[in-house]
């Protein structure tokens, strides 16, 4: 029984890991100088090379893969939303307007201070989010995700104002279309902060589930509803933030990631967290390496790749839910007979 | 549990005031009344989901405010009609959140027996691996009572159980509270709207009116033509059917 309890289909787990290594490798060896593997034992300016670009690169593309994807999930489960998201929730425009208000205030702004002022700016931006959501108590869940949309507008216009008014418009736009061209060593590190608050997100993944279920549910169990919701938030705020100061704007992930994910092992966080990382992990991924061999030898922002290919998924989500409502696709279906619908 | 005095205002009207009375322990207690009149509200503030204004409501020896939320959630369970119900969760996860008051993340052998056995008692065994929102009303419904009774309560508050249900598992839903009470010895208290469930499945019944008590005592007590006719403005006739009285309005 207790076995029952945790090992559900390990399946996806597995094939995710086996395809996120593989693609790894791949990532770390394509560019425009040919590194080779033998390269790595010989030593020399190829072996720094590696050092610089290459394996920062790929640790900023996993970091920003699972962080976006379970800032998403966080998110979905605690606005108990599924159209929810960093993009979708104002985290990811408040989030810039940090930024903006960091380039403008401290010119000499470094890394760090610019990450904190993201930070706070998202973490302000998603709680102002949830509290109006909460209030106002749509019936529609599509009014949820648009009104944060629209709020993430708003907040993006005051950016592009303020951008315009102090002209560093050109040095925002490097926030504007994600991409991790830029990634090399000693100007990236801020984005291994997602790993310990993955790490937090992770312990508290049972104490999310429960709030998800609403406010009575959760002081049934004695678990503080308004606690939990403000540490979520925060941790999502915080993924966000250290991920946007580093590489940019990139949406769709927190997005799709979490719903495909669900579609198969069902909204028990403890279950899905680690294939939606390594999901998400997947997607950031794939979608790199082609953006940097569709118009080898330069390469495109991966927003663009991502934007293409998360709208595609999106839509195909979207159409699968109106056909389908949110029945679950199950790999097990066969072993167990006949469904009784 | 003893309330004493309890008020709750809302813009500065008295939804519930001074409001009193004693829960019988072991017994099933059932709050009836009119719409407004403030029997959910009480539902809310006994069950701590609800902050009240004044009063005291004296829970085993200690004001319930007084209770670590946790070590409350051990003593006493309340189910809503509340929850999402859209949440991807499966019948067995569900209730092993039961036992989340006792062992937080981490189960325990004992709790996945406890889980088991709860299931089992609902009948939802063949469903156990079905997500939530697959399940008829009826079943679902099952499903959050087998939560609340691996959470292992003394006292079980249910808020309007019967809503949303057909007749089949409305009354279902009744025996249910009934072999609760008379089988694991729960204290079950709920809010009905429908008199007549109250007066079949209920051993007291608590009738409210404005946001006072009007009448509190044994279904006998209760459900007589006059005390029924004052609360809720309306005709009524009792009749006895299986030595219960049961009541036709019109």
């Amino acid at each position: 029984m207790l076995q029952k309890l945790y090992s559900k289909n390990w399946f996806i787990t597995v094939l995710l890991s086996v395809l996120l290594f593989a693609f790894s490798v791949i990532s770390l060896f394509v560019g425009v100088i040919d590194i080779k593997i033998s390269d790595l034992f010989r030593g020399g300016v190829n072996l720094e090379l590696f050092f610089i670009t290459r394996l920062p690169r790929l640790l900023a593309i996993l970091c920003t893969g699972t962080g976006l994807s379970v800032a998403g999930l966080i998110m979905q489960q605690l606005c108990m939303n599924k159209f929810v998201s960093p993009s979708t929730g104002a985290t990811l425009a408040s989030a810039k307007f940090g930024i903006c208000i960091a380039l403008v205030f401290l010119p000499a702004s470094t890394l760090w201070s610019r990450a904190i002022f993201s930070f706070v700016f998202a973490v302000f931006g998603t709680w102002g989010f949830v509290w109006f959501v909460q209030r106002i108590q749509f019936k529609d869940t599509i009014m949820v995700p648009l009104v944060g949309i629209m709020f993430g507008n708003i907040i993006n216009g005051c950016t592009s104002f303020i951008a315009y008014k102090y002209e560093i418009t050109q040095a925002l736009s490097t926030w504007e279309t994600g991409h991790f061209s830029m990634v090399l060593r000693g100007r990236y590190e801020i984005v291994y902060l997602v790993v310990p608050l993955l790490i937090l997100a992770f312990i508290f993944s049972n104490h999310f589930n429960i709030v998800g279920m609403g406010k009575d549910f959760s002081q049934n169990l004695g678990v503080n509803y308004k606690f939990v919701l403000f540490l979520g938030l925060t941790i999502a705020a915080a993924i966000t933030a250290s991920i946007v100061v580093v590489v940019g704007e990139i949406s769709y992930i927190g997005l799709i990631i979490p719903n495909m994910i669900a579609m198969f092992k069902g909204d028990k966080i403890r279950g899905t967290l680690v294939d939606t990382a390594l999901a998400g992990a997947l997607f950031v991924l794939i979608c790199d390496i082609i953006a940097r061999v569709v118009i080898y030898p330069y390469e495109v922002a991966i927003q663009l790749i991502v934007g293409i290919i998360g709208s595609i998924l999106f839509l195909f989500i979207l159409f699968r839910k109106l056909k389908h409502g949110r029945k679950a696709i199950r790999l097990d279906r066969k072993k167990k007979g006949g469904e009784t619908a | 549990m003893n309330v004493r005095n309890l008020i709750k205002k809302y813009d500065g009207k008295a939804v519930v005031d001074s409001v009193s009375f004693k829960i019988e322990k072991g017994k099933v207690t059932s709050l009836i009344g009119p719409n407004g009149a403030g029997k959910s509200t009480v539902m809310g503030m006994i069950s701590r989901l609800v902050a009240k204004d004044s009063g005291i409501i004296d829970f085993e020896d200690k004001d319930l405010s007084q209770w670590k939320s946790r070590e409350l959630a051990k003593r006493l369970a309340i189910l809503t009609q509340h929850n999402n119900v859209q949440m991807k969760l499966t019948v067995q996860e569900l209730v092993a959140f039961g036992r989340f008051p006792y062992s937080g993340s981490h189960l325990t052998a004992e709790d996945a027996e406890i889980i088991a056995k709860a299931i089992d008692y609902m009948e939802l065994t063949e469903f156990a691996d079905k997500y939530i929102d697959e399940l008829s009303g009826g079943q679902r419904q099952r499903a959050y009572i087998a939560m609340v009774i691996a959470q292992d309560t003394d006292y079980i508050l249910l808020d309007e159980p019967t809503n949303n249900l057909d007749i089949y598992h409305a009354t279902n839903m009744m025996k249910i509270v009934r072999r609760l009470c008379d089988e694991l010895g729960k204290t079950v208290i709920l809010v009905l709207h429908e008199i007549n469930y109250a007066a079949f499945y209920s051993d007291y019944i608590c009738a409210f009116v404005d946001g006072k008590i009007a009448k509190y005592g044994t279904v006998d007590e209760v459900m007589n033509k006059e005390t029924l006719s004052k609360i809720y403005n309306v005709d009524f006739q009792i009749i006895e059917i299986d030595g219960k009285p049961l009541s036709i309005y019109y």
